[in-house]
């Protein structure tokens, strides 16, 4: 129990609205594992970036105007008339591409770790939940300047639900609010590019709330079995967080200060034309994956289903991968696997980039190929055939053997 | 930490968003105002601007700067009011109900040299001159595109084929609408001499820059204050975790 709460006056008002003791339990007495390694450190990150999402993203409301004939130049205005508008701007738009890099690397984390398996499925599956809602977010809101790439990116994303068959042309129609992308596109995507960051906030209390409930995982995989097996979350975690949110700013700083257009698109700082198509239509760059998954398949249904789906697999993780063994660190043929699945997904990324021409069509095919392959067939069978190497009976004897941390991504005896 | 900055150098650096460019890759200039501690040279956009407001905004606007930013750029808050006042702009209706002009004041942008796109393109065979205010921003590599284009010696010596289209190879397409629109003489430098075209294009490109991007050096020298506060802060955070953790293993 933390000091201050032995003072009369806490204790009097806790008595009433436990909410010290809540902050108590949760925040500082809260028994974490003491082996947790550097990739533990993106859940937090990923917090401080929608906090930073959202505090910038309201400076801008207040200063954008959602119309289609004013949004181009309403965000012109605040990047040279409001005062520190270009870094409220940059901020914001940086900090899209930044929240994704934390969440993408707590997502691997996750799947490298089994951070999927019992008793946190529920927590997995809120996770993915955030980042489908992110990822409307982040669609809806590279919309809003209306640039080119906007207009065109919500055209050809938009255009997808039309694939549906019966529903598909009125769905689409009804997403509009007309015949095309225009005006009452843009502003229903304002508001719900508004809203939908507060169902972040509210998917992140359950996330975190499940994580209470199951504790967190831990670099071994295995469960604590005592107290010698945790430590105190303040101040061992609360201190390795701020030293992660120092190295994350930092990266940050360097990007929005010195490279703050690297990670855009130069056509999005010309007006949307509805009437010129870009020569090669490309999503931010978080989304090149999954847009080469969609233009993998010779079918505009087939492709929507195969993007969805990439997800969609996600959620049956627990039970597509059989192997009883969380960590990768005890599983060498599994640990093989996710590494080639990580670059798998790297070149997807760059198919995405490329116009869809020559051989990017074959290596995007090949690359969508192995990406379900390796969910939907590898990871099953790797979990019945692989013999993984011995746990260790618990977190403190890895630990006092110095092989405990699992850093070395090797962390059997 | 040493293992997870190799993955984020590649998350970051491996998926550069843009497809590749069209049209020939832009020559390398080096340019002022690049890296951590580049300025904008006033002196070279000051002749930019001039070379804009005696070549360039004869066909393009520049709708996104307004006289007084000029003062940015070195000149005084009276050279910002008179070169306003060389320009006109709607004023209030009179007494009969009939639109007005006045002279442009400091606070107004510049003034297009079309009434509308309608009246350009009528005027430009056909052709649309694009506002200028973005346009190093608005295409992959745009300082070294823009002066690139500009200064192509065959580009600069070209007659217009059939449909009236000049040949540059920067150009996506390869085939562009603006007549060569510098020439040799069309300013001369502070000693009286001509200025060469590849000079009127570096100072064109200079003063393009500067209006895609008026806060830069506001940007940067944030920057660097933010980057050195956060290398502190880190510094003594990783001093701090390495003290905390000293008697845990882990």
């Amino acid at each position: 129990m933390a000091d201050f709460m032995n003072n009369g006056l806490v204790r009097w008002f806790d008595r009433r609205l436990p909410i010290l003791s809540w902050t108590n339990h949760h925040l500082i007495d809260y028994p974490a594992p003491r082996n947790l390694n550097y990739m533990w450190n993106f859940g937090s990150l990923a917090g401080i970036a929608l906090v930073i999402q959202i505090v910038t993203g309201i400076v801008l409301a207040m200063h954008y105007t959602p119309h289609a004939d004013m949004a181009f130049d309403s965000v012109e205005r605040i990047m040279r008339d409001v005062d520190y508008g270009w870094l409220m701007r940059y901020a914001h738009a940086n900090g899209a591409s930044f929240f994704f890099i934390v969440v993408y690397l707590h997502v691997f984390r996750g799947l490298y770790y089994g951070s999927y398996k019992a008793p946190r499925e529920v927590l997995w599956w809120i996770g993915l939940v955030i980042l489908l809602t992110m990822m409307a977010t982040a669609f809806m809101g590279y919309v809003l300047p209306w640039g080119q790439m906007s207009f065109w990116a919500a055209t050809v994303i938009t255009n997808l639900l039309s694939a549906l068959p019966f529903v598909g042309e009125p769905l689409v129609e009804w997403v509009w609010g007309g015949f095309s992308v225009e005006n009452p596109t843009l502003v229903r995507f304002y508001a719900l590019h508004f809203l939908l960051p507060f169902v972040i906030v509210g998917l992140v209390g359950l996330h975190l709330w499940a994580l209470h409930h199951t504790k967190s995982g831990n670099p071994l995989g295995i469960d604590a079995t005592g107290p010698q097996d945790s430590i105190r979350f303040h101040p061992y975690y609360t201190i390795k967080d701020a030293f992660g949110a120092g190295m994350f700013l930092l990266v940050f700083a360097v990007f929005l200060f010195y490279a703050p257009n690297y990670l855009g698109h130069p056509d999005n700082y010309i007006p949307a034309d509805p009437l010129k198509t870009p020569a090669h239509i490309v999503p931010e760059w978080y989304f090149l994956p999954f847009y080469a998954i969609l233009r993998a398949i010779p079918s505009k249904l087939g492709g929507a289903v195969a993007m969805a789906l990439s997800i969609g697999i996600l959620f049956l993780l627990p039970w597509l991968d059989t192997s009883r063994v969380r960590s990768a660190a005890f599983r060498p043929v599994f640990r093989w696997f996710f590494w080639i699945l990580v670059i798998d997904i790297i070149v997807l990324g760059f198919v995405g980039a490329n116009p869809p021409e020559g051989a990017w069509i074959v290596i995007g095919q090949i690359a969508t190929a192995w990406y379900f392959l390796h969910f939907l067939i590898l990871l099953p069978l790797i979990g019945w055939f692989e013999r993984p190497r011995p746990l260790p009976a618990s977190i403190a004897t890895a630990v006092l053997e110095g092989s405990g941390s699992a850093s070395s991504g090797r962390g059997a005896r | 930490m040493k293992r997870i900055l190799p993955v984020i150098g590649l998350l970051v650096f491996a998926v550069p968003a843009w497809a590749a460019s069209p049209g020939v890759s832009p020559q390398q200039f080096s340019w002022s105002w690049e890296g951590i501690f580049g300025t904008y040279d006033r002196e070279q956009v000051q002749r930019g601007l001039e070379v804009f407001t005696t070549q360039c905004h004869s066909c393009h606007s520049l709708k996104y700067i307004r006289f007084r930013d000029l003062v940015a750029i070195g000149l005084s808050e009276d050279e910002a009011e008179a070169l306003a006042a060389g320009y006109e702009v709607p004023g209030d209706l009179d007494e009969w109900g009939d639109e007005t002009t006045k002279p442009a004041e400091l606070q107004h942008t510049f003034p297009g040299p079309y009434r509308n796109d309608t009246e350009a393109r009528a005027l430009n065979n056909g052709a649309l001159p694009p506002d200028l205010s973005l346009m190093v921003k608005a295409r992959v590599d745009g300082a070294n595109y823009i002066a690139s284009l500009l200064m192509d010696p065959d580009y600069n010596q070209s007659e217009p084929d059939d449909n009236g289209l000049y040949h540059n190879p920067y150009f996506a397409g390869g085939s562009i609408a603006m007549a060569p629109p510098l020439y040799e003489g069309l300013l001369v430098d502070a000693e009286g001499n001509d200025m060469a075209v590849d000079e009127l294009a570096r100072d064109i490109t200079a003063f393009l820059a500067w209006a895609a991007e008026p806060k830069l050096e506001d940007r940067k020298r944030m920057g660097m204050k933010v980057v050195l506060f956060l290398l502190v802060l880190t510094g003594l955070y990783y001093v701090l975790k390495r003290k905390i953790w000293a008697n845990v293993e882990h």
